[in-house]
């Protein structure tokens, strides 16, 4: 199989803030028209990680290429093909909607008419033609988050990165940005993501990487994650009957005790099911398909963080 | 793997290309929109002034003999207020202004995502402060020819002092930006730096009337070498040493402008 050069080909990168390793060696590489997914629990790295792949942060060590350039070197091209949606809202509130696309593209040399074209069909595009004189205080979360995307895409970039693009909005706006991002993506955008919704990841990552405290935990499609680390069915079980226990130990059956509850990651989800319910359920048991989130949650432990 | 010294930043992140005018024109875009409202105050500040000091105190110190010439007070102070008006143009723009946008806008990280670096994007700010001293100028010099005591065609040499006298002024203002934990915290280099300047540096009155000692200390504020600068060109006089106000300023801008770049991207750029 030959691969296509990667977009971003990152090696051993490496980031500290004093003595604090935010990103400890990270390897990975994107390629054309993928979505790429960073997830991982608060203070994983994941910001740190794509602040480095825009050039905002100096790297503390490792290579890093963007479109088969160093970005020591190149920063400037590379950042000319780029559009980064930072996770604040950063819109100018002294722009209208359409003079913050027009300022921005400003920023990438384009002249005048493009500029003007280029927001005309991006406002267009992200259902904002309405709104173009409003004002950024007039607008309500989902459509906030939508000129952002339209500004990072004002330049017509290769790369679209999205730092926790859905943070915040209701379940309305974040399924409709994501219809957005898919179409984006099948017109060939290749897009870069963080976030810490395990559904979003499922649902728009083709690839992802699982990070915790700086480092690549896991790397993987989605569903091969799953099927990998959980299996295909997850039985929860409440209130235990003493004899489960031995019984998974007896059969060598992947599971994961609570305090009150049981987790039972399996294959062949409902014969186990049928077996184990009949004696040890008297608390209740369900029993439902594996996710992402179960290989988040087993993988970076059930701890809060920060 | 080749490792990489964290401390050596490549020489290209550090470069300046002209695209700090975008920020520039970013800044211009806000101003015509409110520019009535910019206006204002280079308006009514000289009116205000010419009426308390011109009118009230002039009054009683009737007219001053300065270089030889022998002017009203009104036509005295009259350049000192253009030199007050330079300064608190790019300074005000510089902090409190840049700061907003700095650090509650977030304008300037939204600007890094994009081909500009920091240091871009720093300039192009100090240079917006050096143009809106630029046009307050021109603004407070309309108004001051209203009341005929500016001195043509001398008085016109203001303009380019204004634009070197904004560039100083910008450049020390974001130095404060870059340094200062918060914006209430602008009250102290005003209290200890803008308010000290605008009484003692010749604006109101002949340094010669200050003691020797304060006379000395006078000349290490940059206000001083703008108000000498300004003075004999509004009214029309010759006064020697006036190339060294303008070393002075231009050796202040070429300290204070580089040591805003670097104090801004220890801020901001980890």
């Amino acid at each position: 199989m030959t691969s296509p050069e990667p977009i971003i080909k990152a090696e051993n990168l490496i980031k500290r803030f004093g003595d604090f390793t935010a990103v400890n060696g990270i390897s990975f590489a994107i390629y054309p028209g993928e979505c790429f997914g960073f997830l991982g629990p608060n203070g994983a790295g994941k910001t740190t990680t794509i602040r480095l792949i825009y050039g905002f942060s100096p790297m503390g060590g490792g290579e890093l290429k963007v479109f088969g350039q160093d970005m020591h070197r190149h920063w400037r091209e590379i950042k000319a093909r780029i559009g980064v949606c930072q996770q604040d809202n950063n819109l100018d509130p002294d722009l209208t909607v359409n003079e913050n696309l027009l300022v921005f593209a400003r920023y990438f040399n384009l002249n005048r008419d493009q500029a003007r074209k280029r927001a005309a069909e991006l406002l267009d595009f992200f259902g904002l033609t309405p709104k173009r004189d409003a004002r950024i205080s007039e607008l309500s979360g989902g459509l906030l988050r939508r000129l952002v995307i339209a500004r990072a895409l004002i330049n017509d970039p290769t790369l679209l990165i999205l730092d926790e693009p859905t943070t915040g909005l209701d379940p309305q706006s974040r399924h409709q940005l994501w219809e957005k991002l898919r179409q984006l993506k099948a017109q060939g955008l290749c897009i870069l993501l963080t976030t810490h919704y395990l559904d979003e990841a499922a649902q728009m990552c083709d690839r992802l990487v699982i990070m915790d405290q700086g480092r690549v935990l896991v790397e993987g499609a989605p569903i091969d994650l799953v099927r990998r680390y959980i299996g295909g069915n997850v039985i929860e079980v409440e209130d235990p009957a003493p004899g489960l226990l031995d019984l998974l130990k007896g059969e060598q059956i992947n599971y994961e005790m609570e305090l009150n509850r049981i987790l039972i990651y399996t294959v062949d989800g409902e014969g186990l099911f049928r077996r184990i319910s009949r004696e040890f359920c008297a608390g209740g048991c369900t029993l439902r398909l594996a996710t992402l989130e179960d290989v988040f949650l087993k993988l970076t432990g059930r701890g809060l963080r920060e | 793997m080749n490792p990489t010294n964290p401390s050596s930043v490549p020489s290209t992140e550090k470069s300046i290309s002209w695209r700090f005018i975008r920020v520039w024109q970013r800044n211009w875009d806000v101003y015509v929109r409110t520019w009535k409202i910019n206006f204002i105050p280079p308006i009514l500040e000289p009116i205000f002034y010419l009426l308390a000091f011109g009118a009230g105190l002039g009054y009683l110190v009737g007219q001053i003999t300065w270089e030889g010439k022998t002017v009203s007070y009104a036509a005295f102070i009259a350049p000192g207020l253009l030199a007050v008006n330079i300064m608190q143009n790019s300074f005000f723009e510089t902090t409190y202004a840049s700061y907003v946008r700095m650090y509650y806008q977030k304008t300037f990280d939204a600007i890094l995502a994009t081909p500009l670096n920091l240091e871009e994007v720093i300039l192009g700010e100090i240079v917006w402060g050096a143009t809106r001293s630029f046009m307050a100028t021109v603004v407070m010099m309309m108004v001051l020819t209203g009341f005929g005591i500016l001195s043509y065609p001398s008085a016109l040499q203001i303009l380019p002092f204004a634009l070197l006298g904004g560039l100083a002024f910008g450049s020390v203002g974001m130095c404060f930006t870059a340094i200062i934990p918060s914006i209430e915290v602008f009250n102290l280099p005003i209290f200890l730096f803008i308010t000290p300047m605008f009484l003692f540096s010749g604006t109101f009155f002949p340094l010669e009337q200050l003691p020797f000692w304060a006379r000395v200390l006078a000349y290490f504020f940059p206000l001083t070498h703008v108000v000498e600068l300004c003075r004999p060109a509004a009214l029309g006089v010759y006064r020697a040493g006036q190339f060294w106000n303008l070393a002075y300023l231009a050796g202040f801008t070429l300290v204070t402008l580089p040591l805003a770049l670097r104090l801004m991207r220890r801020r901001l750029i980890h």
